[in-house]
This record gives C-alpha cells, sequence and structure tokens, in this order.
C-alpha cells in the first residue's frame, strides 16, 4: 500500500478487488460492510503467501514449515496484542468469531461464577450473538437475562444502566457499537459503575473494530470480543481479549489437542493462558490474514479512518433525510457510519432487491437485533454500513436507487 | 430500471400489495395456522372456513411483509375460495413450480394463469421464500399445525 499521509478513497478503493467488479452490469456500491467487510489486496496476499509457501501445522512440528507456519500464526496475535494494546500475549484468545467469543465466556465464565437468582445484565442494543449465549448460561443455573432500556433515538440510558446494576449482577455484557442503528455506547463509564460494585464488564466490538482504535488496558475492560471478518480479514477467525485474571481462573470451554499439558486416561492438566481456550488445529491462515488486516489499517490510521466515516455519515445522512418516505431508525448523537431506515409504505425488502439491481448492496431485514427491532416497532430495516473504501459516490448512488423505489410505490 | 424488477413489480402485485383481499382475521374459522419467515421477521396468518366436504367455504389472512408476500397471499386467498382442499394443495404445488423450479409442466387452467404474475419472483432466488410464506402456512393449516416456518 502506499504512503497514506493524506486520505485518499480513490486509491483506498484500488487496494480492494471486489470494486473492480460489476453487479448487474452496474458500479458496485457496497454498503454492507456492516455484516461483513470486503477484502484488500495485502490481506489476499497474506492468505495465499501463507498457503502457497509456508503452510504446515503450527505449534507441534519441528520441522522448517512448522516452524514458519507457528511464527507468522503467533505473530498475528502479536499484532493483535499490539493493536488492542493488552498486557499480554496470553490475553488474546482466538476463536472462530464473535459468536464463539461471547458463547466462550458465557460458558466458562458462567461455571466459574452463575448461580441460581444471579443477573446477567444486556441491553436493548444488543445483536442476538449477545443474547442468546447468556440465555443459554442462565437457563442452566436459574440466572436470569435483563436489559438496560434505550430511547428513542436509540441512545443508551445510562441512569437506566446505574439502577439495574445490583449485587445480583454477576457480569454486564453490552455492544460497544449497535450493528443495527449504529449508537455507540459510553463504554468508559459502564465500564466505571460496574467495576465499582465489583462486577466484570463484556464489550461487543465487533462493529467497533472496523471503525475506531480501542484500547483494552486504558478502558480496563474484563472481556473485549471481535470477529475478523467484520475487519477486513477473512472468515473464521476471531478474538476474545480476556484479562489474565479471568483466564486463570475460568475453567476450559472444549477439551482437545493443543489445550492441554499432560493426558492420562485418570486426569488431564491444561495449558495456561489463550492455550487453555484454543482447543484442536487452530485458523492458522485466517489469523495470518487478521495480522495483515490488522496492518493495513494501522497503516492508513484510526485518526484518518474514522474522520473520514464521520464525514460520509453526515453526509449520507443529510442526504436521505431530504427524502420525505424516509425515516432514519437510531439517531444517537455518537453514531459509527451505520444508519438504519424504512421507508413509507415500503417494506425493507423491497427496498434491498430493487436498489440491489442499481449495484446497490444493503443489508435488509432484523439485523439479527429482534428485541431492538420490537422496541421500535419494526419488522425489519433497511441498513446502510460504510467502510473505509466507501465515498460520496456510494451515497449518491443510494439516494438515487432509493428514488427509484419511490418510483414504483408512489 | 431493469426488466426483472419490472416483471417482479407489476402492477396487479404492486396493487394487491397494498391493497390486500381478504386482509383480517375472521371471527369463526375452521383452520389457522401462522407462517414466520425467520430471515426476516415477516409473518402471515392464515385463516380458512371449510365444509363437510373439504370444500374452503372462506379464506383470509394477515401478518406483516413485503409486497410479494402480500401480494402472494392476497392473491392466494382469492384463488383458494371455493376449492376443494385436494384442489388447494395441487394448485400449491404448481405455484412452488412456477416460483421456485423451471415453471414447465405446469397444469393449464385460470388460476395457474392469475399466479403467473408471480413468475417474475423466479428470477430473485432470495425471494422465493416470501412469495411461498402463506401457501406454506395454507398447507400447514390442513395439516393442523398450528405453525410453519419458511426455513
Amino acid at each position: 500500500m502506499n504512503d497514506m499521509t493524506v486520505f485518499d478513497v480513490e486509491r483506498i478503493r484500488q487496494d480492494f478487488p471486489i470494486f473492480s467488479e460489476k453487479v448487474h452490469g452496474k458500479r458496485l456500491t457496497f454498503l454492507d460492510s456492516g455484516a461483513s467487510a470486503q477484502k484488500p489486496q495485502a490481506v489476499l496476499d497474506a492468505v495465499h503467501d501463507a498457503y502457497a509457501k509456508t503452510y504446515a501445522n503450527v505449534h507441534r512440528g519441528v520441522h522448517h514449515l512448522s516452524q514458519q507456519s507457528t511464527e507468522l500464526y503467533e505473530g498475528a496475535r502479536e499484532i493483535v496484542r499490539a493493536h488492542m494494546n493488552a498486557a499480554s500475549l496470553d490475553e488474546i484468545v482466538f476463536t472462530k468469531n464473535t459468536t464463539e467469543a461471547i458463547n466462550l465466556v458465557a460458558q466458562s465464565y458462567g461455571q466459574l461464577a452463575l448461580k441460581e437468582g444471579d443477573e446477567i445484565l444486556l441491553s436493548y442494543l444488543e445483536h442476538h450473538s449477545n443474547i442468546v449465549p447468556w440465555q443459554l448460561a442462565a437457563e442452566k443455573v436459574g440466572a436470569t437475562v435483563k436489559a438496560v432500556p434505550i430511547d428513542q433515538n436509540g441512545e443508551f440510558l445510562l441512569e437506566e444502566y446505574l439502577k439495574l446494576l445490583s449485587p445480583k449482577t454477576k457480569i454486564v455484557a453490552i455492544t460497544h457499537i449497535s450493528n443495527a442503528i449504529g449508537t455507540i455506547v459510553p463504554v468508559k463509564e459502564v465500564i466505571e459503575a460496574a467495576h465499582n460494585m465489583g462486577i466484570p464488564v463484556l464489550l461487543d466490538g465487533s462493529q467497533a473494530m472496523p471503525h475506531m482504535k480501542v484500547d483494552v488496558q486504558a478502558l480496563d475492560v474484563d472481556f473485549y470480543v471481535f470477529t475478523g471478518h467484520k475487519v477486513f480479514a477473512p472468515t473464521g477467525i476471531g478474538v476474545l481479549y480476556a484479562k489474565n485474571e479471568w483466564l486463570e481462573k475460568m475453567p476450559p470451554y472444549q477439551g482437545g489437542g493443543d489445550m492441554i499439558n499432560r493426558v492420562t486416561f485418570e486426569k488431564t492438566t491444561y495449558a495456561t493462558g489463550h492455550s487453555k481456550f484454543e482447543a484442536g488445529t487452530p485458523p492458522i491462515v485466517q489469523a495470518i490474514g487478521l495480522g495483515a488486516a490488522i496492518n493495513y489499517v494501522n497503516a492508513i490510521g484510526f485518526d484518518t479512518i474514522a474522520a473520514h466515516e464521520q464525514k460520509l455519515l453526515a453526509y449520507a445522512t443529510d442526504q436521505l433525510s431530504q427524502l420525505n418516505s424516509v425515516k432514519i431508525i437510531g439517531q444517537a448523537k455518537q453514531k459509527a457510519a451505520i444508519i438504519s431506515f424504512t421507508m413509507e409504505g415500503v417494506h425493507p425488502h423491497d427496498i434491498g432487491t430493487i436498489v440491489d439491481q442499481s449495484g446497490v448492496a444493503i443489508r435488509v431485514g432484523h439485523h439479527c437485533a429482534q428485541p431492538l427491532m420490537d422496541f421500535f416497532d419494526v419488522p425489519s430495516t433497511a441498513r446502510a454500513s460504510f467502510a473505509l473504501y466507501n465515498n460520496r459516490e456510494d451515497v449518491d448512488h443510494l439516494v438515487q436507487s432509493i428514488k427509484t423505489v419511490q418510483e414504483f410505490f408512489g | 430500471m431493469s426488466d426483472s424488477l419490472k416483471e417482479l413489480y407489476q402492477e396487479v402485485i404492486l396493487d394487491h400489495s397494498k391493497h390486500p383481499r381478504n386482509f383480517g382475521k375472521p371471527e369463526h374459522f375452521s383452520h389457522e395456522a401462522h407462517g414466520y419467515n425467520p430471515l426476516c421477521g415477516d409473518t402471515v396468518n392464515v385463516y380458512m372456513t371449510l365444509d363437510e366436504q373439504d370444500i374452503i367455504q372462506d379464506v383470509s389472512f394477515d401478518g406483516k411483509g413485503c409486497a410479494i408476500s402480500l401480494a402472494s397471499a392476497s392473491l392466494m386467498t382469492e384463488i383458494l375460495k371455493g376449492k376443494t382442499k385436494r384442489e388447494a394443495l395441487s394448485l400449491f404445488d404448481q405455484f412452488h413450480k412456477l416460483v421456485a423450479a423451471d415453471g414447465t409442466d405446469l397444469d393449464a387452467g385460470e388460476d395457474t394463469e392469475r399466479l403467473m404474475v408471480l413468475a417474475g419472483v423466479k428470477q430473485f432466488p432470495m425471494r422465493v421464500k416470501c412469495a411461498t410464506l402463506s401457501w406454506h402456512a395454507m398447507n400447514s393449516a390442513f395439516k393442523g399445525a398450528a405453525e410453519t416456518t419458511t426455513e
């Protein structure tokens, strides 16, 4: 990638081969990065080279390729550690995705700390992946899941949160940024208040990681999870950051190779640190791809990326607001570049199909956030989510294609 | 505007979606089923009144859905009124062939003809479930299952 002293979105777009593809013969306007982001050439090359030049299983061979593969794989862990500013490599657990990372914490921390009558505190902004694992853990022991309410703008209600915190609360698990409506949650305040009562906090950073730099030590967060494919990396790789003090106490989540110290039929002792939670052959190449993706975004810089995306968000919000039939769902003061909207008299699925014919890719549906949809009393919305490679032309195409929808249903 | 879009959102479809026929829950009915598409969250309830000969005396629906699912449900209720259970299930089979399969070997007839307005759905595989949701619910209602999903 070229030197990026000044952000040039057209140059960024050239790093992503997908943008030379046509959709229905039209220019691709990709506004679905919130579901999964496109991949830069740097990531594709890293994945290709890992298979073509250095591939072997990790951690077990004494031969050359195994050593090279292990160095690259563990090198990726160091890239993630440095990026999140974790205190030690032991605290970076590789998982399949965010969902697996949350299930790991819900099951393992649940086994350690949850008992009948306890409470798990979530919010109305959560993705199903930060609801269902907690319900499963709660059901096992007879604990209860509670949710912090939001207001009509989609703002996280801090005062209500403080009221819901109680000695019964055993963990707070909240999204950093809402996938459905873009709200940025005041996580610093959330963590401080929980810690004042001795309660650990898990943050779901799936939507935050592509848009901002996260410092887990500055946040003092206990668990921070994210998925690789939303930060321009391959699918199949996710990350659980967990403070060492928790990883030491928590029981293993899955058993298998690589997570053991010594195995006999009578008794097995476990590995320590991240290894305890990484059973079996890991997603080696995917992790290497994640390392390449993080290097890629850091070379551009998150200050630059955030400034670019916020400009796009403001422009898109302004342009969409000028369309009478469009209603934006979620108008929090602090938002990431995600816009959910509905159109009067038109179902989101029809919007999605029609704009797609113009080459515009948006997500339509409930965004795996049905409690949030219920709150706004809509079955679903249309969602345009932006990433560093989007430009004003993308916004103009979206607006133009929505006008086509209006023509159909007007 | 592409031709496939024009074929999908024909006037008849838009008309039925904006002004669905036989919409609403009746006071009395003998069969009902709830259809749910977990992918989009859309719902449809189908209510039928059958007489002793298994003839559909009345059929209506309600629910929330896209233009395709509303229009399809609305058309279905118009066509099914007066049909026997057997005829209704045979039409379901025809309809499925029309939107999800290659659309060949369809029976000729007035009802199939009317369903042809939904043939455009075939070009949009992601929308087939929208079109078939109400038909699946109708099928479940006959079977006495209270609930059906498109999955």
